[in-house]
């Protein structure tokens, strides 16, 4: 063992009493408009210090460890991207600034549109959608709008049953009918696409490597298929990371695209975001794009706004600015050249990993990986070791466990994705804790884990009473 | 070279190229298309040249608001914040290695209840018009109804965003019109838009205009049984009453103002809360509160079975990046301020707009605060000459000026949207109006 997490008891914000006195004076407002309380406690700057300082050594980040998260693309985050956005140029930029005070904003975006534009083989990007869910929320608006315009009522979204939650979640918030074709042998089923798609199809979303890390080799055929009933082809960009220099989704003949700016191009995630989410669409489906569209007249930057066929806004201004600003830094940083070799090593990383694993997990579906792949921790059942259990345990040996129990079509999955930031020596080590794990006394596989901040956490208690604030605590 | 070559010889592989046999030579690339990598250095230089042909908000006095104000970021939220243990880390789906995270954000979670008079909130959205849009959603999930009814003074964004989140399952948005006397909600009218069908109402106070909405229990009153959503200022509820005393059901919002920078309108931070008995149709990631083993307070996701990984179509959103770091800068900057700090920006930015709106009510050219009712930081000015040649004679004399409004509200003619918050001092708005005099 080789990992041992801060433990502290750190009581709530809310929970402390004031440590420093009422002050203040009284509001100019209308007495009627103002509120009895406020039950924010008034504390000195030491204390919140220490409180949140003791909580992040209480959390697990890429820079603390190996971070296999499939689909997630935990990758390092360089830190220059971290300096490059904490410039006071960009920081303290108002977004309805006048055109002219925001000149190099606007350059920045307008050459990311055009990097992530030749980096995904496609016509035009909007930088707008604030996460991958949104892309692909984006992307829908503008399929949707591109059949209304031939005269098409298209309700049906089909989609691999190996397909990120995200896709069927967001066809069905667009109000379309999610149609799941099974796959087979991990891959698409020609025969079941074929079937499923018509003239109902509004679109095809997919991710290619799937999420199995296998690649779609019948993507051209795919393609063909899905336009031929007139529908769109969307790519689902989560899995980017094993393709750069290899193909693009425009080679693919994807229609619609999105970027995880958050995983493929290594601006941080934050616990849970700011992500960013560009599209990048076809030709014909620019003039669909949201607006303003970041413009160049070839002496200035502008907003284009009036583009009577756009889908409108999917949120306010143009973008979550930080971190578009971290992945141009890093673009740039990489270049084309570096970029193919990120993924050249992920997916070398990958294949070398899966192979050390192979005998001490299952690993279904044979052949090559790419930037992830799926073992499945079934045969440790009759030992009553669950996959939930080995993620739990692999943390003791200060790795963040992987992605379980999906995708759905492998039992007890473990979804692995190195990233091309792993040496040789981290990637031997796990799989070497991974033998150690299933070949352990099974009761402390599944009491892990030990060197955790806490033990075992009862999430199913949480779920049946539930308790989501301090306000929710008292009753 | 680290070991790549042992890797490949490893995989019985005498290239990397071998690993990607599997990628048809009809759809393959030779090469992506951009320049050669550079060094960090260059790269710093190179971004740094690009950036300064922006002129700042901390370079000149700038009164831009109408969702996106500048506050002061105590340099405690940028300490915490660039703790890599947090920034560094993924949604905390394994809640035994991200108690710390988690528990951040049940902290602001917590926090948001306190401000809002809510009883749940979520740990956000991407911004207060995504917020919006899923609040919406929400009304018609729970009533079943499927109308929505919204305020026409609103920013034109989201307008556009609300549309577009309705036209999934086919919501219809009806908006009501403004007191061109008072900048207040004109009740009457939206009285007469209520039906049957209503699935919610939603208002916002402070308003677009920066109007304290003083009526919202008649709001409440004639909602009937549509839900109510409130959109609020988060630093306004300092001083002002919470929503959830007048019978709000959601409350939304901008979270920006709590600690994080304007950042040219992103990251931002989409706050969402409701009561108790709505949460399990509520959108988005939550935090709730258990035990583990050994029976010690702690913390995990839960009510996954609304979210998207575990319910697929069914979810009740599609989001799963949200803006979680931005909710931990609210909840450091809520905890530094404490009460007394948090209502003292509140009052700085009462008392600022006060003093502006006194001074320029002052100028012949100007009508300003262009509405009656009371106003929280911000306020319409109105301006007898073209706003446009207001808007540049300002920028001339290195003064940011407010946010123009008429191509959205034609009828309020040539006038702008002022805002001020702490960081204006006096002298930012003696500039402010010497200028504004020297227009002409």
């Amino acid at each position: 063992m080789s990992y041992r997490q801060a433990r502290y008891e750190v009581p709530l914000i809310l929970e402390l009493e004031d440590t420093v006195g009422e002050d203040g004076p009284e509001s100019e407002l209308p007495q009627p408009l103002l509120r009895d309380e406020l039950r924010i406690p008034n504390l000195r700057e030491s204390q919140v210090t220490r409180h949140y300082f003791r909580l992040s050594q209480m959390n697990f980040g890429v820079d603390t460890g190996f971070y296999p998260l499939g689909s997630c693309t935990m990758k390092h985050t360089p830190k220059i991207l971290e300096r490059v956005a904490s410039s006071p140029k960009a920081k303290f930029l108002h977004p309805e600034q006048d055109w002219s005070t925001v000149q190099g904003a606007l350059q920045i975006l307008y050459e990311l549109q055009g990097m992530l534009a030749t980096l995904g083989g496609v016509h035009s990007v909007t930088l707008q959608p604030a996460a991958g869910a949104q892309g692909e929320f984006t992307g829908l608006l503008i399929a949707r709008a591109h059949h209304e315009d031939n005269g098409e009522k298209r309700t049906q979204v089909v989609l691999p049953d190996s397909a990120h939650g995200t896709n069927p979640a967001s066809a069905a918030m667009m109000g379309f009918d999610v149609i799941e074709i099974p796959s087979s042998e991990g891959r698409v089923d020609l025969s079941a696409l074929e079937k499923a798609v018509g003239e109902k199809t509004a679109a095809f979303m997919i991710t290619n490597p799937n999420t199995l890390g296998l690649f779609e080799s019948d993507i051209l055929e795919i393609a063909r298929i899905v336009h031929d009933a007139g529908a769109v082809l969307y790519y689902d960009g989560a899995n980017l990371n094993a393709i750069m220099g290899r193909t693009n989704p425009g080679r693919m003949r994807f229609d619609i695209v999105h970027f995880n700016l958050h995983k493929t191009f290594a601006t941080p995630h934050g616990g849970g975001g700011p992500g960013a989410g560009p599209i990048g669409v076809v030709e014909r489906l620019d003039e669909y794009l949201p607006v303003p569209v970041v413009a160049y007249d070839g002496e200035r930057y502008y907003l284009e706004h009036d583009r009577p066929k756009s889908i409108g806004k999917v949120r306010s201004y143009l973008g979550n600015f930080a971190v578009l600003l971290k992945a141009y830094a890093y673009i740039k940083l990489q270049g084309g050249d570096g970029l193919k070799r990120v993924s050249d090593r992920a997916v070398l990383n990958s294949n070398y990993l899966s192979s050390k694993l192979e005998g001490v997990l299952d690993i279904p579906y044979n052949g090559l990986r790419k930037h992830e792949f799926v073992a499945s921790a079934s045969c440790l059942k009759e030992r009553g070791v669950r996959a939930k259990d080995v993620c739990k345990r692999l943390i003791d040996f200060g790795f963040h466990p992987p992605t379980a129990y999906f995708p759905q079509l492998v039992d007890e999955a473990l979804m692995i994705e190195p990233t091309e930031s792993e040496t040789k020596e981290t990637l031997d080590r796990f799989a070497e804790v991974m033998r150690e794990i299933v070949n352990e006394d099974p009761e402390i596989t599944r009491s892990a884990p030990h060197n955790a901040s806490v033990k075992r956490v009862d999430d199913v208690a949480a779920a049946r009473k539930p308790v989501l604030s301090f306000k929710m605590m008292g009753r | 070279m680290d070991s790549e070559e042992e890797m490949l010889r490893s995989l019985d592989m005498k290239s990397i190229d071998e690993l990607f046999e599997d990628i048809p030579e009809d759809v393959s690339v030779e090469e992506i298309g951009l320049p050669p990598g550079k060094s960090e250095m260059e790269v710093l230089n190179d971004i740094e040249a690009v950036l300064s042909r922006n002129k700042s908000i901390s370079e000149m006095p700038a009164f831009l608001g109408g969702g996106v104000y500048n506050h002061y970021v105590p340099a405690l939220v940028d300490e915490i914040l660039s703790r890599s243990e947090f920034y560094t880390s993924y949604t905390p789906y394994q809640p035994e290695a991200s108690q710390g995270m988690l528990q951040a954000l049940f902290e602001y979670q917590s926090m948001i209840c306190e401000l809002t008079g809510m009883e749940a909130a979520n740990t956000s959205m991407y911004d207060w018009s995504t917020a919006i849009g899923e609040a919406a959603l929400m009304a018609a999930r729970l009533t079943r109804k499927s109308e929505i009814i919204v305020p026409r003074a609103m920013h034109w964004d989201k307008h556009s965003v609300l549309a577009n989140y309705c036209k999934g399952p086919g919501i219809r948005v009806r908006a009501f019109d403004y007191d061109k006397e008072t900048g207040k909600i004109d009740i009457e009218h939206l009285s007469s838009l209520i039906s049957d069908n209503t699935a919610g109402v939603y208002f916002e106070s402070p308003n677009f205009f920066g109007i304290i909405e003083d009526e919202v229990d008649a709001v409440k009153d004639v909602s009937g049984d549509a839900m109510l959503i409130a959109g609020i200022n988060p630093i306004s509820l300092a001083l002002l009453k919470p929503p959830g005393d007048h019978g709000a059901d959601v409350v939304v919002g901008e979270g920006q103002m709590l600690g994080s920078y304007p950042s040219f309108g992103g990251p931002l931070l989409g706050i969402f809360a409701c009561l108790q008995k709505h949460v399990r149709k509520m959108p988005g990631r939550v935090i709730g509160i258990t035990d583990d083993a050994d029976g010690k307070r702690a913390f995990c996701m839960t009510l996954q079975t609304r979210e998207q990984h575990i319910r697929r179509e069914k979810a009740t959103s599609n989001i799963c990046s949200n803006e979680s770091l931005m909710a931990i800068a609210s909840a450091v900057y809520i905890s530094v301020l404490g009460r007394n700090g948090l209502r003292k920006v509140a009052n700085e930015c009462v008392a600022r707009t006060k003093e502006a709106a006194r001074r320029i009510g002052t100028l012949d050219d100007y009508l300003a605060p262009a509405f009656s009712a009371e106003y929280f930081n911000e306020f319409v000015v109105k301006s007898k000459v073209s706003y446009d040649a207001v808007h540049r004679h300002l920028l001339h004399s290195g003064i940011h000026g407010g946010l123009p409004l008429k191509s959205h509200f034609p009828e309020l003619e040539e006038s702008a949207l002022f805002a001020f918050t702490e960081v204006h001092t006096t002298s930012d708005i003696d500039r402010l109006v010497w200028a504004l005099e020297g227009v002409r």
